[in-house]
């Protein structure tokens, strides 16, 4: 029977059987896109040296996925973008200076370490790119710490290096900051624009909240992390960070020095280490900021973004288990049972 | 237009109506032969009333209910019983049905007939709706008359007539909407009377603009129904979610619309009460949206209960080359078919035909990224992430106390997960091995 015959190539599968268009592979690429523009200011600020770091980092990481997952007979995933992603934010956290060695040994921590062996994406506990920075910053303390100064020509640096801003801010104090870059004005649109020491990426505020705006325009990032993590330093930074008594101190210095924009925005979201329940991820971010203020105002490094996130990394398991969504009709139980 | 109303989460998939939201309901062929499973609702069982050789006619009552959740079975044809026995269904299960060859003369039984039926008694008219073996029509085939008695201690205050009908593609509301808006509102007011209700809405979804004019003009000199022009947004047209809409009011976890002092029935329901309250007419046919780029001629068809599928997707041209699914229902909740000689049963509100270009490969999947797309979703309010890691790792405990009985498997998670996680499937495996 004619029907019969066409019975057998019937797809047979559950509800629903349409789906969306949106993949894995599409949020990580877009990401990676996003991060275009600091890309660019860090090749702008810190010269050829800051692709070659950047790309050495992605490259290890993409290459280093790639031969895990072959030796392993596995199928490889480096087209969903999220390990070209991983070396991207490590090579955007490290300094222009750093040897090549440095890239390849924190792309394997990251890639290998962090990722692979806890079962690939969707399975680490840590943000790979940040394990795979603090490794670095522990296991080679000074290459980790040597800050080229910016040349905004697109040239290559000169060998002369500087403190990062919040370094300065912690060693010499405020009005010694002020006096290296001129005035406050000038201060605040140096740190906004990027043109200051830093790691590669995290320098030009204008830059990275372009990309922001592309993840909140396309939903992939939503407020809360990155508003309740910066809101949170900024407080911290007026209430504590003066030397004059409470609520003295600058928050705008604090909010646009060190990683906090590129950690707000494109670190403490990653998916797979933040609490997935929008009321959690205002808890975390809120942890995030706190832990932040904590390492810069009485911690020994000058900046803690890093291992603020890492440390909310942890509980982001137990915010999820604690913090549950509103469910539908759970409220009238409640009344009932109260009746 | 105004506020429309609506529920929390939601999502809004690409509808697809266009196909078949203009084409006017025309009648099916008489079919040569009928199969009539004898369970098409939620209940018991119906038990055949005849044998085989029997001669039955139009309306003929050919199997009766077996306890209260229970509904009969008729036949949509005059001719010759010449089967008893168990055949595939839509929904993917074998049923005992009764098959009837048809005589081709469409001989009906004479129906009684109420004029006044707005005089009836509260219990003449389940009586009446029992007897003509109704069940919801939007799809989970509920028992009529079993929702209008509900248990003394609930009072009803409001019935809601569902016509949201959010799932994509589907249209045979719609079209009822749009065609027979004063029947649907006589059947509305038939079921207010049946339970002493004096408030009547009727929600339909903003994008059938001509059906909700159509249902505002019918109801216009009804002081105390009104319609409801709601947000699009799947799923709408879930019971709860529609309740919530309208009334505002959340049916408790793990509840009935009842529980909150409401009654919701179908659009296909209201017409098919109002028939057989006043016509005396049995359910025998309803309509059927056959549709989808896999199908050659969509069209709304009025289709006799029994009809088989294939008999069907005929009457709409056939399947075009390189058909690769059929659906019974819509895209979102509907049954994927393995054989197209299955029978139009009196749930089945859609056969969709997929075409290649429509059609989601669900075989590859990778694992939640936990990017929680499906939490923002979930009209439940439920953590379908975590209840597809859990049953994938087989905590299916786990997965329970996370309120996995609360999912009613609308597939709003699946439709937005980015790793294409089927996660219905993963809910399904857990509630099959867990108890309530």
């Amino acid at each position: 029977m004619a029907t019969e015959a066409k019975a057998h190539e019937l797809t047979v599968s559950v509800s629903p059987h349409v789906r969306g268009d949106e993949t894995v592979a599409r949020i990580m690429w877009t990401v990676n896109l996003s991060l275009l523009p600091a890309f660019i200011m860090s090749v702008y600020y810190f010269g050829p040296r800051a692709a070659f770091v950047t790309g050495l980092c992605i490259l290890s990481a993409v290459l280093s996925e790639h031969f895990y997952q072959t030796s392993l007979k596995k199928k490889s995933s480096i087209g969903d973008g999220s390990a070209f992603l991983t070396g991207l934010l490590l090579g955007l956290n490290l300094p222009a200076s750093v040897p090549f060695y440095i890239p390849i040994i924190g792309s394997l921590i990251a890639i290998v370490i962090t990722k692979l062996l806890f079962g690939g994406l969707g399975y680490n506990v840590f943000n790979p790119a940040l394990i795979g920075r603090a490794f670095l910053l522990i296991s080679f303390p000074k290459l980790m710490t040597i800050w080229s100064e910016p040349t905004a020509q697109f040239v290559a640096m000169d060998a002369k290096t500087t403190a990062t801003p919040l370094g300065i801010l912690k060693e010499e104090g405020m009005a010694k900051l002020i006096e290296i870059f001129g005035d406050k004005a000038d201060l605040y649109t140096s740190l906004l624009m990027g043109n200051r020491a830093g790691s590669l990426g995290e320098t030009s505020v204008i830059a990275l909240l372009l990309g922001a705006a592309l993840l909140l325009y396309r939903g992939y990032i939503t407020w809360h992390i990155p508003f309740s993590f910066i809101a949170t330093v900024g407080v911290m930074a007026w209430a504590l960070g003066g030397n004059g008594g409470l609520f003295t101190g600058d928050p705008i210095v604090h909010l646009l020095s060190g990683g906090l924009i590129l950690g707000a925005f494109f670190m403490a979201t990653d998916y797979v280490t933040c609490p997935s329940i929008r009321k959690g991820q205002i808890i975390f971010g809120i942890g995030c900021g706190a832990i932040t203020m904590m390492i810069r105002l009485k911690g020994g490094f000058p900046e803690g973004v890093m291992f603020a996130i890492l440390l909310m990394n942890c509980f982001a398991p137990l915010i999820d288990r604690g913090v549950k969504s509103k469910m539908f009709g759970a409220v009238n139980v409640n009344k009932e049972q109260k009746k | 237009m105004s506020k429309t109303a609506t529920f929390e989460r939601g999502i809004h998939p690409k509808y697809h109506k266009e196909l078949a939201s203009a084409k006017s309901i025309t009648q099916a062929k008489l079919p040569l032969r009928i199969v009539v499973p004898v369970s098409q609702h939620i209940g018991a069982p119906a038990k055949p009333a005849v044998n085989i050789g029997d001669e039955v006619k139009r309306g003929q009552a050919i199997g009766s209910t077996t306890g209260f959740v229970s509904s009969p079975v008729h036949s949509s044809i005059s001719g010759k019983v010449i089967a008893i026995a168990d055949f595939p269904t839509s929904a993917g299960r074998m049923v005992q049905s009764i098959v009837i060859e048809s005589d081709g003369k469409d001989e009906a039984l004479s129906f009684i007939e109420h004029p006044d039926y707005m005089n009836l008694s509260a219990d003449e008219i389940k009586t009446l709706i029992k007897d003509a073996g109704i069940v919801g029509m939007g799809g989970a085939a509920f028992p009529t008359n079993v929702k209008l008695s509900p248990p003394k201690e609930k009072t009803i205050d409001a019935v809601i007539i569902n016509g949201a009908e959010c799932e994509p593609y589907l249209t045979a509301d719609h079209r009822l909407m749009v065609e027979r808006p004063r029947e649907v509102v006589e059947g509305l007011k038939i079921i207010m009377k049946s339970l002493g209700v004096k408030e009547g809405h009727i929600g339909i979804e903003v994008n059938k603009p001509d059906a909700i004019k159509a249902m505002e003009s019918a109801a216009s000199g009804e002081s105390n129904i009104k319609v409801w022009p709601l947000e699009i947004k799947y799923p709408q047209g879930a019971e709860k979610m529609l309740i919530k809409a309208v009334k505002g009011r959340e049916v408790p976890s793990k509840g009935l619309p009842m529980d909150v002092g409401v009654v919701v029935q179908n659009v296909g329901t209201a017409l098919a009460v109002y028939e057989a309250v006043r016509f005396g007419k049995p359910l025998i046919e309803r309509v059927v949206t056959v549709t989808g780029n896999g199908i050659k001629e969509p069209k709304n068809m009025m289709v006799r209960i029994g009809t088989l599928m294939s008999d069907v997707i005929e009457q709409c041209g056939g399947l075009v080359e390189g058909a690769v699914k059929v659906i019974s229902g819509g895209p979102m909740m509907g049954f994927a078919q393995w054989t197209l000689d299955v029978p139009v049963v009196k749930g089945t509100s859609g056969i969709l035909v997929l075409a290649e270009d429509e059609f989601v490969s669900t075989d590859q999947y990778s694992a939640c990224i936990r990017c929680g797309s499906c939490i923002d979703v979930c009209p439940m309010g439920l953590n379908p992430s975590i209840l597809s890691i859990y049953s994938e790792k087989g905590f299916y405990e786990d997965a329970k106390a996370n309120n996995l009985f609360d999912c009613f498997e609308c597939g709003s998670c699946a439709y937005v997960c980015p790793a294409k996680r089927p996660m219905v499937q993963f809910i399904r495996l857990a509630k099959s091995q867990v108890k309530p």
